[in-house]
């Protein structure tokens, strides 16, 4: 099986605090991790391959030239092969722009392998963005089925005798199991599955590896689609919600305060049969 | 890497998936006095388009808050607005869909469109909106939804801006500002969409009020033809497991109590049923509680579950992660417990207490209980 996963380097928004003194956010110094869902579609694809010991995991990422760290740590966790997608030309792109990037430069790799991928894994959402968008059209741009938010992956055959993936994705009411053809592109949630550490072995061979990288002259693109000349969407303005007033910090004894808070509720409840 | 660096490689990650900050110039103005006015393209497309988010054949409530924003944005607008209803058996919904607000109302049935799936909605919808042209159009921002939106997208060209939580129109350009969160909900970015439609966003479920039915108002339900084929579906539903049917809807809840790690094992977690019970309200929890398998994870409050708007909320040994905070700014009142008098969750609260976690809660559930 030929695999690929997508995969981002994102600042650590776990990480983020607020001044306590101005309650602005401090967005400087946060450390660069691979956004969490990707690391589960990553161990997603490295189950594949414990289980199909023929199987090759190509990671890919796009931005700027230190996502190669991104990269290898995914390598040394059980990776093949890491492609960087950089360039100038890809910068401020939206999600529509940034999936057509990767589609093209999944289609380059796919020529220059000579075979296309089988399963493509993604995360369910980066956790800057949040948009859970780029996954869906990176599948749309290149014509394969996608099933979004899975919990859980088995490969298996249809009446057919091919090959198909039965995936439980996470709906709003409850879990629907679904059969998907391949090639299929999945995202990833956390309940997937816990990713694995990295071994010495691998975080050598990752440490050694040289990560291609690809740019926009390398691949067949319609550079009107591209970066922030080929985004459809611009951002206008980027602001921190209000807080909400100063908190009123309760003191007294812990009976007051449980009066208060209890006097409250009641008052929820007594006002909401009035009305 | 110096600070700066840094902080421009931070803020560059951060808005790459929603799109940059600079706006270029309008290059492409030119105001020709002399020559023809060639018409604009943009105009063709008109009306505000709701795609109705149905389950199990139901309407979801997603729908009728659409539907009041995409009333209030079609009056500023001057246009109508329009309802897709795709489903088996849908049309005897649709009248109700036009008392809540819409025009007209375009009724897609089949069989193969009982269950939502990503290659047959997207055909339908594509194949009809491709040459209806719509203005303006918005999608429920719940899993299909998010699923629904950008491979619409795909299929369309145009841009798509995911789960907004503000809607409004600028008059002078005849724009919607699409505003969301993102950075896990510590900053909004207002984005629009110039120069391709439809403009098109996800709206975040459970945000905007449910509009009031009219039943005197008036509109058109129209079943439409349509193509589809079984072959165009390549993903098939084996199975569905619902959650349990027993349990409760945190979104209508009026009063949450919600607990977090600083509840320190499920014994003392599961006292907060106890309270709610005596309070009226219901139980609610962090992430890690619902992967500690103290919870299901219908119940679970912030970015990656519900976002709830009670009257009241009190956080139980919360500490106020921003991935849960995202999740509880529409709550009238936040009260938080917590022995960390240095937690974040108290600079989102209204109120905060500061002690034991338990003591405190004993003491609300004697005095809750006690009359």
């Amino acid at each position: 099986m030929e695999l690929l996963v997508c995969i981002k380097q994102v600042p650590d928004t776990s990480e983020i605090k607020l001044d306590p003194e101005t309650n602005n956010l401090i967005r400087t110094g946060l450390p660069s991790i691979v956004n969490p869902f990707d690391m589960h579609a990553l161990e997603a694809a490295l189950v594949v391959k414990d289980a199909h010991s023929d199987s090759h995991i190509t990671v890919i990422s796009m931005g700027p030239p230190q996502a190669e760290d991104a990269l290898r740590e995914c390598l040394a966790l059980g990776a093949d092969d890491a492609v960087l997608i950089t360039d100038r030309a890809f910068g401020g792109a939206d999600t529509l722009a940034t999936s057509y990037t990767i589609a093209s430069a999944i289609r380059h790799v796919q020529t220059k392998q000579g075979k296309p991928f089988d399963m493509i894994f993604c995360g369910k959402q980066a956790i800057d963005g949040d948009t859970a968008q780029v996954g869906p059209q990176i599948a749309e741009e290149l014509g394969i089925p996608n099933v979004t938010y899975v919990c859980d992956i088995k490969l298996d055959t249809n009446e057919a005798g091919k090959p198909v993936t039965v995936v439980t994705r996470e709906h709003d009411l409850g879990y629907e199991v679904v059969q998907a053809t391949l090639p299929v592109l999945v995202t990833a949630t956390l309940a997937l599955n816990e990713p694995r550490v990295p071994t010495l072995w691998q975080s050598i061979y990752a440490k050694r590896y040289a990560i291609e990288h690809i740019t926009v002259n390398d691949m067949e693109v319609d550079k009107e689609r591209l970066g922030l000349g080929g985004s459809p969407t611009r951002v206008r303005k980027v602001y921190q919600p209000p807080l909400r007033a100063k908190v009123v910090m309760m003191d007294g004894s812990v009976a007051d305060m449980a009066t208060q808070v209890v006097n409250m509720a009641r008052t929820v409840k007594g006002g909401a049969t009035h009305e | 890497m110096s600070e700066l660096e840094t902080k421009q490689a931070t803020t560059q990650v951060a808005l790459e998936q929603t799109a940059q900050v600079e706006i270029p110039k309008a290059a492409e103005s030119v105001a020709p006095e002399a020559q023809e006015v060639p018409e604009n393209p943009l105009a063709a497309y008109k009306d505000v388009y709701v795609v109705s988010d149905i389950l199990e054949d139901k309407i979801q409530p997603v729908t009728i808050e659409l539907i009041g924003q995409a009333r209030i944005l079609a009056d500023q607008l001057g246009e109508r607005v329009q309802v897709m209803l795709l489903g088996e058996h849908v049309q005897n919904q649709a009248q109700e869909l036009i008392y809540y607000g819409a025009d007209i109302v375009h009724v897609f049935e089949s069989q193969l469109l009982k269950d939502y799936t990503t290659d047959g909605y997207t055909k339908v919808l594509a194949d009809y909106l491709l040459v209806h042209k719509p203005n303006v159009l918005l999608i429920g921002a719940t899993n299909n939804g998010r699923d629904l939106a950008p491979r619409m997208s795909g299929r369309m060209q145009n841009g798509v801006v995911a789960d907004c939580t503000i809607l409004s129109v600028d008059t002078k350009e005849g724009l919607v500002e699409w505003t969301r969160p993102a950075l896990g909900g510590n900053i909004l970015a207002e984005i629009i969409s110039p120069n391709h439609r439809p403009q098109m966003g996800s709206v975040r479920p459970n945000v905007f009020k449910k509009p009031e039915l009219d039943t005197s108002r008036t509109g058109e339900v129209i079943v439409e033809p349509f193509e589809l084929a079984e072959t165009d579906i390549r993903t098939k539903r084996l199975n569905f497991i619902p959650f349990s049917l027993e349990g409760y809807n945190l979104e209508d809840a009026e009063i949450i109590v919600a607990g977090g790690r600083g509840m320190g094992n499920k014994e003392n977690f599961d006292r907060l049923y106890e309270l709610a019970d005596a309070l009226g309200g219901v139980v609610g929890a962090t992430r890690p509680l619902v992967e500690k398998g103290w919870i299901d994870l219908k119940y679970q409050i912030g970015q990656t579950g519900k976002t709830i708007s009670p009257k009241l909320y009190l956080a139980f040994g919360i500490s106020g992660a921003i991935q849960h905070v995202s999740g509880i700014g529409g709550a009238e009142t936040i009260i938080a417990i917590n022995n960390d008098p240095e937690a974040q969750i108290f600079q989102y609260s209204n109120y905060g207490i500061v002690g034991d976690v338990m003591t405190v809660l004993e003491e609300m559930l004697a005095q809750a209980k006690g009359k």
